[in-house]
């Protein structure tokens, strides 16, 4: 199955900017770990893995009533400390959550990937 | 079942499909006799309905893709490290913390156990349709979020043990619980529950909530043969003990005696066990000690602040300082309880005790309305006719 894992939010952490260098280091260090653990696995890939632009980056469209509309993003306080994704591919959502203690704090969604035939 | 729902993941489909070869297992079992096996048989006929489920779902899928749930038929991981029992890789899947905690315990029971919808809702205290809608979304949880059937790794054993735990008290809890309709009580029911408790402590027998799990179930069990006499409910002072398992007392007894003060759900359980032991260490109901029992129940509702408890604890209270004091505790209990139909029978019994005879009539009336049972309404049929007659 393949999984979309949405680095959602910092948690108890402090945002990305305001970390000291050392701290950034740490942060990275533990992602890296995150790509060195899912390559070990069995049966585990990264499919995919980007950071993002902060919400101040972010551009939001809505179309209502068969009308878009481009306004400043995100489309909702709660996207915006959505810092990155990575798309995996892994048997089971176990595997998943497992994983995922390796990574930073964050807080964390994790959404299967419906298949498209 | 585990074995379907380990290759599908489709635990809604494995189910219905269950269920359908059950039925038709029924009519045609009579007619061309009773297979060899009659559970590779079961298995077989669910197996394929199964597959032509899927294969619908996928051809409809393909109508609709963005709707599409994909049925994911790559067998998963089997890497030696599983759990021997393969109700207990369910209950473990049913108990898994990506589902809705509300969600766990009825499902396992469902599933795991095969109580009734009906019945899960209202030991839930919840209406059926929601029980069911609530059922439906964990089994799809399950299947599209990927929850695998098998052993956690070892550190979420532990955390997700509670969970289990809890689960399994409610399957014990169903079976002495009178159910709807005519049915009485199902140890048999009670009985598996003990069986999981007893695989459970197999597996973690360093676990406190297990082995408080155990000793508890043990115990409560112990006295099942005396429950039931002439198809009557037989209270616990008028039980005949002489008909009590003796050797599972002393097993409980032993369990429970290993155990030092916990915190949390362990520690619920224990004291709920130090409770049964009471009851059962004791030859004869005259012996009872009740004001401990009163005020281990007094440890467990500051633990829990659960009303139920506190219904517990008015009856413990009564029988060590009289049926006032019992109605006392009562009506210092939480409101949500009245509408519970065992409140209603406590105070009917407390104040027929008291000499408030228009309390208790109105009381057993109340329960009689309230209650889901047959053999339990006609019960408080009895105590009502009981104080009308003495009302005179």
């Amino acid at each position: 199955m393949k999984y979309f894992v949405l680095l959602a939010g910092y948690g108890e952490m402090r945002t990305w900017d305001e970390l000291t260098p050392e701290e950034q280091e740490a942060g990275i260090a533990r992602h890296v770990a995150f790509g060195e653990a899912c390559a070990a696995r069995d049966g585990v890939e990264i499919v995919s893995a980007e950071a993002l632009g902060d919400g101040s980056s972010a551009t939001t469209l809505r179309t209502r009533g068969g009308q878009m509309t481009v306004t400043d993003g995100p489309f909702a306080e709660a996207a915006e400390h959505i810092g990155g994704y990575y798309l995996l591919d892994a048997p089971d959502l176990d595997t998943v959550i497992e994983l995922c203690r390796i990574l930073p704090a964050y807080d964390i969604d994790i959404r299967p990937v419906i298949d498209t035939p | 079942m585990s074995l379907l729902v380990a290759r599908t993941r489709r635990l809604d489909l494995v189910e219905d499909a269950l269920a359908e070869a059950f039925a038709r297992a029924a009519e045609r079992w009579p007619l061309d006799g009773m297979p060899a096996n009659p559970e590779a048989w079961l298995y077989t006929s669910a197996r394929r309905l199964v597959i032509g489920r899927l294969r619908s779902e996928a051809v409809a899928g393909r109508k609709a893709p963005l709707l599409a749930v994909r049925p994911d038929w790559s067998p998963p991981d089997d890497d030696g490290d599983r759990l021997p029992d393969e109700r207990l890789h369910l209950i473990l899947l049913c108990c898994h913390p990506a589902l809705a905690p509300e969600s766990r315990s009825a499902l396992a029971l469902r599933l795991v156990i095969g109580t009734s919808t009906d019945e899960i809702a209202r030991l839930f205290l919840v209406p059926t349709p929601t029980m069911a809608a609530r059922l439906t979304r964990a089994k799809k949880k399950i299947a599209t979020a990927g929850i695998p059937l098998g052993a956690p790794v070892a550190d979420e054993l532990t955390v997700r043990l509670d969970e289990v735990c809890r689960t399994i008290y409610l399957a014990f809890t169903a079976g002495y619980t009178p159910g709807s309709g005519a049915d009485l009580l199902r140890p048999d029911l009670a009985g598996e529950a003990v069986r999981l408790a007893t695989v459970l402590r197999q597996l973690c027998p360093a676990a406190t909530q297990v082995r408080a799990l155990w000793a508890l179930l043990v115990l409560q069990h112990s006295r099942r043969d005396a429950r039931v006499l002439d198809g009557r409910l037989v209270t616990l002072a008028e039980q005949d003990r002489t008909r009590w398992r003796q050797d599972e007392i002393e097993a409980g007894l032993v369990a429970l005696g290993t155990l030092d003060q916990a915190e949390g759900y362990s520690e619920e359980l224990r004291l709920q066990a130090a409770i049964a032991a009471e009851h059962v260490r004791v030859p004869h109901a005259s012996d009872t000690d009740w004001p401990r029992i009163a005020d281990v129940y007094r440890r467990l509702e500051l633990l829990t602040g659960s009303p139920v408890v506190g219904l517990n604890r008015a009856v413990a209270v009564a029988e060590s300082e009289g049926a006032e004091a019992g109605l006392a505790v009562l009506a210092g209990l939480d409101a949500s309880l009245r509408t519970h139909h065992r409140f209603a029978a406590v105070c009917g019994d407390l104040a027929h005790r008291a000499g408030d005879l228009d309390l208790a009539a109105a009381s057993y009336r109340t329960a009689i309305e309230l209650a889901g049972n047959d053999v339990e309404r006609a019960h408080l049929r009895e105590r009502l006719a009981d104080v009308e007659s003495a009302g005179g």
